[in-house]
């Protein structure tokens, strides 16, 4: 035992740098009993995070300060079990909210929608933390903000149909990421310029796995923020916009 | 038309591409799609159907219009008539017996590469259990050089996949020094970008290529970038070893990912060019995955898997270095449990050899799948025996930036001990000189204060 890797100090000192299972030792050529079990654990954790449900009661009383309307949707998947397997009704707007959307048709700047997606622990965790540094930074450029939106059971396509209903120039989803193991609780945004149904990925830009221990609520706000200037600027979101600016690298916080 | 009579229903499909995805064993995807067989019945006598179907129709039949897809386009215009000739007299059911013959050896099935159309590969593995679609694999031999030599027989590989959330350097240098500790990175050490900005891209090529240059190790790098950052960075002179592109099987998928055949050709030139590979010149890593087309709206009826081994069809242009189908990855909604998760990789894997491509399998599943370690333990064997050319070697299976679960540097070692495989002979070498294993390819338990010593000096 005391030849094989698990008892050696110099690799267990790399896992300063990383939250990655390295250094994790062996049996053989095995993963040892211990780890073995970790990560067991740490599954049935994601596992949980996918049958999470999003606290909207939570979310529209934090929202409050901001005196935006937030609206309550939902998708065309009426359970989590019919989101699992058809996410095209996850993409979709339940058709009585559209009417709702018309009414509140301002033609804003941005659109900010929140979604469980696939973990609604990221998004009760995250989605408020950052926006509070993010609404503030729009509003002080003058940038008009449309009815905020909560949508259960929703997938990332939502947000281009929630943001062309909104009349908006610009949508900003918010969230949750598929459930790792080591985090359950990372949350997305997608841009869209000139959102509206059909769009697909080369249309928007994604910054990923907003969280604490990853990209924190500041800098991913920043970037968002920057991205959202740009994209208004150039008119166009995707592929054509990439982050080339030299904040987005001195912002993300490294993990060290 | 096509057609078969059970206990007097007559089961009846309108066109080719119908008879496929009906003749398809059962995945969740061709279910979203709503082009999959309504009973058991049905699946078996469109399977009976598609067995007396010529190969020769799947040259006369597109299932995709040559006017609508350029995809389509390149299988028509690049199909091998005279290699055609050995097997043009075949049914798809003769096909699958003739490909488990004995008198059907490797010479042989490397003559019908390029006049196998992916329809015909996609075809006959309907018809072949997961065991015909082990012991055909098993006779293919694809070899692909850049800085080693991949996909020998008796031979296994891994990427070193040492992905971080924040593309921090020192995290990702971590992983790496892990991996190969481990013996994991001959096939190649590969990272997911956490944002495709150039920048960071750059950062990252060059932190791999001063690691490979310092330790003198025989692999290459990559970082999985689109294609047009690809391009951009290699304009700027970065050090790009492989160009790293995801491809679908229909033109309009490819377009939700932002590439078409003539973007891929200038990456492709633009990356030979710059002629780094020292023993081969395959310089190009695709990924794929059943279920992108139809999550582009982009399958045209055609089923989940026969797409697949269209986007194959692309790959094979470019004689790649690495194809990688990542086959758990897209979830329950395609591919719903172990089960079809395991039948799609195996499906992939023999369909991507018997076109000639250097197959690797992300066995992987994801958070929201009905799978777990278990499901991927069988398939990593069964690839294994399978003859799969490499697979993902990620720190305790746990990959921290894309959130799902692949194999492990741990699961390679197994495979290879319990097969008897050897890693890459360029490589193999390396890790003894370096003194991580011994000759026989067991971990020496030693440590290696260089590499280990690697991150103070960055």
């Amino acid at each position: 035992m005391n030849r094989e890797i698990e008892n050696t100090d110099p690799l267990i000192a790399l896992k300063e740098f990383t939250a990655a299972r390295i250094a994790i030792g062996r049996v053989g050529t095995s993963i040892p009993i211990k780890q073995s079990l970790e990560f067991k654990l740490a599954h049935a954790h994601a596992r949980d995070a996918v049958y999470s449900v999003l606290d909207i009661d939570g979310l529209i009383n934090s929202l409050k300060l901001y005196n935006l309307p937030v609206l309550h949707l939902h998708s065309k998947a009426l359970s989590r079990h019919k989101y699992l397997k058809r996410p095209d009704l996850g993409r979709q707007l339940n058709e009585e909210w559209i009417e709702l959307l018309n009414d509140h048709n301002t033609g804003a700047d941005v659109a900010i929608i929140v979604a469980d997606g696939l973990s609604a622990t990221a998004v009760n965790e995250n989605a408020f933390h950052l926006l509070e540094i993010l609404i503030p930074m729009l509003r002080k450029t003058g940038l008009t903000i449309a009815p905020l939106c909560l949508v259960e059971q929703g997938r990332v396509a939502i947000g281009d149909d929630i943001g062309g209903f909104l009349g908006a120039k610009l949508s900003v989803l918010l969230i949750g990421e598929r459930p790792g193991l080591s985090a359950a609780d990372s949350m997305g945004a997608y841009l869209t310029y000139a959102p509206k149904p059909g769009l697909t990925d080369e249309s928007r830009n994604c910054i990923s796995n907003i969280r604490p221990q990853g990209l924190m609520h500041k800098p991913a706000a920043t970037k968002i923020f920057y991205l959202i200037n740009e994209a208004l600027k150039r008119k166009l979101t995707g592929i054509g916009l990439k982050d080339n600016a030299g904040l987005i690298q001195s912002d993300v916080v490294p993990n060290v | 038309m096509f057609q078969y009579t059970v206990r007097n229903i007559v089961y009846s499909f309108g066109d080719l591409k119908t008879l496929l995805a009906k003749a398809s064993p059962y995945r969740t995807g061709d279910a979203l799609a709503g082009v999959c067989a309504d009973s058991y019945e049905e699946r078996v006598a469109a399977q009976i159907a598609l067995a007396d179907v010529p190969l020769k129709t799947f040259l006369n039949e597109a299932i995709i219009p040559y006017e609508k897809d350029e995809i389509t386009r390149l299988i028509i215009d690049s199909h091998d008539a005279s290699a055609f000739n050995l097997i043009s007299h075949l049914t798809v059911g003769g096909f699958r017996d003739w490909l488990l013959s004995d008198e059907t050896d490797t010479t042989t099935l490397k003559s019908i590469e390029a006049c196998v159309t992916p329809e015909m590969a996609a075809a006959v593995s309907k018809l072949m259990r997961n065991q015909d679609l082990i012991a055909v694999a098993k006779k293919c031999e694809v070899i692909t050089k850049f800085r080693n030599t991949i996909g020998l027989k008796g031979h296994f590989s891994t990427r070193l996949q040492p992905n971080h959330p924040t593309d921090d350097p020192k995290g990702i240098a971590a992983s790496i020094i892990d991996g190969l500790l481990y013996g994991s990175g001959d096939a190649v050490i590969g990272i997911n970008p956490a944002t495709d900005s150039p920048a960071a891209v750059q950062n990252l090529l060059m932190l791999i290529d001063a690691i490979r240059e310092q330790f003198d190790i025989p692999t290459q790098s990559c970082v999985l970038s689109h294609v047009t950052t690809t391009l951009e960075l290699i304009n700027k002179g970065a050090p790009v070893d492989l160009c790293f592109q995801s491809i679908g099987g229909t033109e309009v998928t490819n377009s939700s990912f932002g590439i078409n055949i003539a973007l891929l050709n200038e990456a492709y030139e633009a990356t030979l060019s710059l002629k780094r590979g020292t023993i081969g010149e395959n310089v190009m890593y695709f990924e794929t995955g059943q279920g992108s087309e139809l999550s582009a709206n982009g399958h045209h009826g055609v089923d989940q898997q026969t797409c697949e081994v269209r986007g194959y069809a692309i790959a094979r242009k470019y004689k790649p270095l690495l194809v990688n189908t990542v086959v758990g990855f897209i979830g329950p909604e395609y591919l719903y449990d172990g089960k079809q998760i395991i039948r799609a990789a195996l499906e992939d894997h023999f369909c991507g050899k018997l076109l000639g491509l250097p197959m690797g399998v992300d066995v992987c599943y994801t958070n929201h799948a009905e799978a777990d370690q278990d499901d991927m333990d069988n398939l990593l064997t069964l690839l294994g025996v399978a003859g799969c050319n490499f697979i993902m070697g990620i720190p305790g299976s746990d990959d921290i930036m894309l959130n799902y679960q692949s194999t492990s540097f741990h699961d390679a070692l197994y495979l290879r001990k319990v097969l008897g495989l050897r890693p890459a002979p360029e490589f193999e070498q390396w890790l003894i000189k370096q003194g991580i294993v011994d000759e026989v390819g067991t971990l020496t338990g030693a440590n290696n204060t260089k590499l280990l010593n690697l991150i103070a000096r960055m």
